[in-house]
């Protein structure tokens, strides 16, 4: 079985305070640590598994600068066979279109059975990149996977719907599927595991390599563009309402009244 | 009592179904012995086939060590009876092989005497044997009672699906079948000779007076039967010791002979033969012949006494490690991998241990505190296999969620909280913050005392009130201090003892880098991890390192700090010996001494104190990790702390501190006990002086 998986190198927001760059349009990376977007994390995980039992390959790829080679060694070290580095400066602010134009130029010239995804990235959290791969790649596709089987070319995927249901469905390969946090309980990678794989050739592919026009791709063939990026201005403290509970739902929708919400 | 005269036939001058004593003698010799030489050469095959592991170092600590623990029994009387007991019984038993050998060669030569136990020196002998196998008897009496009756709680661990009661029993049976053969063998001998027995050999004399009445060839029926049922008994037991949990009794002494000098704190490389970590295929212990030839030497070497496991917090607080379970399913396997009898497994062979055998609960659920190796009679080390399995598991990826995220951090981050690098530094005063007398040093800036904070008492709130305590110390005693700031990173302490060498490489590396780029002349750490790290792990670091206590300590003899009453609390003290400065490190005094010169200040100590203290839950990032447990190792401590009497327990650890302090609050004891570092009840002393 050949196994595509798309991953991301995104900053660790979870304890930094977030400035907004010099350029108004992105925020100041001095001092932000990097590393595998967390849902990506449990793509490789449920792609080496899958390999582990169905036998096959799986190939990590990424789109990003030089910095971003250090999420396709971790991939490695996970026990993903290869990796390819689709870098060019003409990728640089590629929107969500642009990103899936890349990968799917990438992608459809390789064999691929199941092409995995995390659902979002921990920064832009858009969501939109499996998606759009999916519609370029014309397979099907299924979103936010919560348990993922596969059976020769049938794969039984269980994912989240509205209204905090869920759902499982079956689909032939070749299909996409964005992974969702918990699928699965991913390795740990050690040092040592990156060490091992530090002299492992990760060939790197350009515009021109996958026959890419450079004004469909990066900021320039953006149909997605930010204008400004701020942080919400904060408001006035939140009011915690007391009393019991029929007081404070009379008092709840007093207050949703009074501010329109009524 | 004299009666008339018998014909007394000895061993060696009968014949048995046609074989004279003497060859019946011989052929049980070599039966036995050659049963027990290839059973030992079996035994010793699996050694052969463990990872090499140099102990023929500092040959002089290795015998003063098992002269003192391994024939002196020194660590015997922690439990008191069973203590006795024992070393009644091995000091009896080393009396008595004398006369064991003395009866082999009476299976020889009729008359047979040891060179040198003829005569006198050969009366007073017989004397001191007779009361030593009453001794014996007696012990083995209470033992068996005990086994029986008493069953106390350790003998039995909860995790074990067998019992070694049977085995026990056995062994106690064997023993005193031994002195009863003995006594009976005397007794008919003189009761043939028409001797009177002096009531100074009251076994013999009690043997006497039942056989008085019988006849002379029942007398010599006993005689003669006791003399070989003794004997063979003897070589039975030499036989059964390396096939049951008695095998401690040939390989204890061997085994605390080599036993690991360097101090506990240290941490094995993953291989001895094997200096580059980079070129070794598999890290770690996952099976029975990864182990070092010691480490299992300490699997046969186990008594299954307990003494470890009625230690360990860990047993104590329900997960699932017992650490002598470790020792006993190992070797369960290792007799049942190489047994004996029966096919050999080729050269080369893997015997999966981690995963069918030991559970990854039980490898995640330790702390490193020590108490199992301090508690073991016979050496067996705990601590360095615990390293060993983990390292495998972190090969493998095998790491539980919930340590994942803090050693990602500390990868990235340079600590386990996950905060910003940046704000390292933060404790000593920044903005908002008072500072503290030490400031932040750039590179190449020089300082009289480096503070080495590490992660927990540089980012946790309540940490970090320590660090300024200790840093308002240091000003008042007008020292000159300073500290890394954002260039320190986490020590990788419990990285290292996580398994994932790699990354402890990694941050000991920053570390070094950031002390070498400043000036100093010694280092002060209020975290006792940090402390055993940079004593112990950093080979490169020559400065000397003191924990904060030993500080103190120096400051407040030297009246550079001066202690004054300023009207405060009447305290009533307990101090909690942190598992790193106590135990790993020795350093149990400097903080009492403190705590003596404090006014208004009355220490009581915990019945677990120093050596015996009992481990607050913080090693091995436990704070992070969540395994099962029927309780936090902080409460079980609190409560000690209570039982001793004490208002207030004092620490010398930020995780100590930490974890005393939630059990306080989950065991609703806020406003009747308080938890403080030393620093801050110093700080407290001194006049004028309001906690702040």
């Amino acid at each position: 079985m050949e196994i595509i998986v798309c991953i991301k190198r995104v900053p660790d927001v979870s304890e930094a305070e977030l400035d907004i760059d010099r350029s108004g349009q992105g925020i100041d990376e001095a001092d932000l640590v990097y590393g595998i977007n967390e849902w990506d994390n449990f793509a490789i995980e449920a792609a080496v598994q899958l390999k582990e039992a169905h036998g096959g390959t799986v190939t990590a790829i990424t789109v990003g600068g030089e910095d971003d080679e250090e999420v396709l060694r971790r991939a490695l070290a996970m026990g993903a066979d290869e990796a390819l580095h689709l870098r060019d400066e003409a990728f640089e602010g590629s929107d969500a279109r642009g990103i899936a134009t890349i990968l799917h130029k990438a992608i459809s010239s390789r064999p691929h059975d199941l092409v995995l995804t995390g659902a979002i990235s921990g920064d832009e959290g858009s969501g939109h990149v499996g998606g759009m791969l999916a519609a370029m790649l014309g397979i099907r596709q299924v979103a936010l996977a919560t348990a993922l089987t596969v059976d020769r070319s049938r794969a039984t995927v269980r994912h989240e719907v509205e209204g905090g249901l869920e759902r499982v469905v079956e689909l032939d390969l070749p299909a996409l599927v964005t992974v969702q946090t918990g699928l699965n309980e991913p390795r740990y990678v050690s040092i040592r595991g990156i060490r091992k794989v530090s002299g492992m050739e990760i060939p790197v592919a350009g515009a021109a390599d996958l026959g890419i026009d450079p004004a469909t791709v990066g900021l320039t063939g953006a149909q997605v563009v930010t204008e400004e990026l701020f942080i919400p201005p904060r408001g006035e403290g939140a009011e915690i309402l007391e009393g019991d509970d029929d007081d404070m739902v009379d008092t709840l929708i007093e207050r949703l009244r009074e501010h329109g919400g009524l | 009592m004299t009666g008339p005269h018998q014909i007394v036939l000895l061993p060696a001058q009968q014949s048995y179904l046609g074989l004279p004593g003497p060859l019946l003698q011989l052929l049980m010799l070599l039966v036995a012995l050659g049963a027990f030489a290839w059973i030992i050469n079996r035994r010793a095959a699996l050694l052969r086939r463990g990872a090499p592991d140099p102990r023929l170092d500092n040959i002089g600590a290795r015998v003063k060590r098992a002269l003192v623990v391994g024939f002196g029994q020194s660590r015997q009387p922690r439990y008191r009876v069973a203590g006795i007991l024992h070393i009644l019984i091995f000091f009896g038993f080393l009396v008595l092989s004398l006369r064991s050998l003395t009866l082999i060669g009476e299976g020889f030569s009729a008359g047979f005497t040891l060179p040198g136990l003829g005569g006198a020196l050969g009366g007073a002998y017989a004397l001191l044997k007779e009361w030593t196998a009453l001794v014996v008897i007696l012990c083995c009496v209470v033992a068996a009672v005990r086994r029986l009756a008493v069953k106390p709680a350790r003998y039995h661990d909860r995790n074990a699906t067998g019992s070694h009661t049977g085995e026990a029993l056995l062994i106690l049976g064997l023993i005193s079948f031994l002195m009863v053969a003995d006594t009976l063998y005397e007794a008919s001998h003189a009761v043939l000779g028409g001797e009177a027995v002096p009531a100074s050999f009251p076994l013999v004399k009690a043997a006497a007076a039942l056989l008085g009445g019988a006849g002379t060839n029942l007398l010599n029926t006993v005689h003669l039967g006791s003399f070989w049922l003794h004997n063979a008994a003897l070589l039975f037991f030499l036989c059964y010791l390396p096939v049951s949990k008695h095998f401690h009794v040939i390989s204890a002494i061997p085994n605390v002979f080599f036993s690991k000098l360097a101090p506990t704190g240290t941490v094995k490389p993953p291989r001895y033969e094997e200096p580059d970590m980079d070129k070794i295929e598999k890290l770690g212990v996952g099976s029975l012949e990864e182990f070092t030839w010691k480490h299992i030497l300490d699997f046969y070497s186990c008594t299954d006494c307990g003494r470890c496991s009625d230690s360990c917090p860990a047993y104590a607080s329900g997960t699932p490690l017992s650490p002598r379970m470790i020792s006993i399913k190992s070797r369960d396997l290792a007799y049942a991998a190489y047994p004996v009898r029966g096919k050999f497994p080729p050269e080369g062979t893997i015997t999966p241990l981690v995963g069918p055998f030991i559970a990854e609960g039980e490898i995640w659920a330790c702390t490193t505190c020590g108490a199992c190796e301090e508690a073991c009679p016979v050496t067996i080390e705990y601590l360095d296999k615990i390293v060993d399995m983990r390292r495998h598991l972190v090969d493998e990826g095998d790491v539980p969620a919930t340590l994942q995220k803090p050693m990602a951090d500390l990868e990235k981050k340079g600590n386990p909280y996950g905060k910003m690098p940046r704000k390292r530094g933060d404790w000593t005063g920044l903005k908002d913050v008072p500072p503290c007398g030490v400031k932040t040093l750039k590179k190449g800036e020089e300082t009289d005392l480096l503070v080495f904070t590490d992660s927990c008492a540089a980012f946790d709130p309540r940490i970090q009130e320590i660090s300024r305590s200790l840093g308002r110390l240091i000003e008042l005693a007008g020292l000159d201090a300073g500290t890394l700031g954002k260039d320190e990173a986490d020590s990788g302490h419990e990285a290292r003892r996580l398994g994932e060498e790699g990354l402890f490489e990694d941050l000991r590396d920053r570390n070094l880098e950031a002390l070498e780029q400043r000036g100093f002349n010694r280092l002060v750490t209020p975290d006792p991890h940090a402390f055993n790290a940079l004593t112990h792990d950093y080979d490169e670091l020559k400065q000397p390192v003191l924990h904060h206590s030993q500080l103190l300590d120096e400051l407040t003899a030297a009246g550079t700090l001066t202690i004054m009453g300023n009207g405060g609390p009447t305290r009533t003290v307990t101090y909690h010996d942190p598992c790193y400065l106590g135990r790993h490190n020795g350093l149990y005094d400097a903080p009492r001494r403190v705590l003596g010169r404090l006014p208004g200040v009355k220490t009581v100590e915990m019945e677990r104190s120093r050596n015996r203290s009992f481990c607050c839950g913080g090693g091995s990032l436990y704070l992070f990790y969540e395994g099962e447990c029927d309780r936090r190792m902080g409460e079980i401590r609190l409560e000690m702390a209570e039982k001793a009497g004490a208002d207030t327990v004092v620490t010398a650890c930020p995780f100590c501190l930490i974890n005393l302090e939630d059990a306080i609050k989950t065991t609703g004891r806020e406003g009747k006990m308080e938890v403080m570092d030393l620093a801050e009840l110093v700080e407290q002393s001194l006049p004028g002086e309001q906690p702040s």
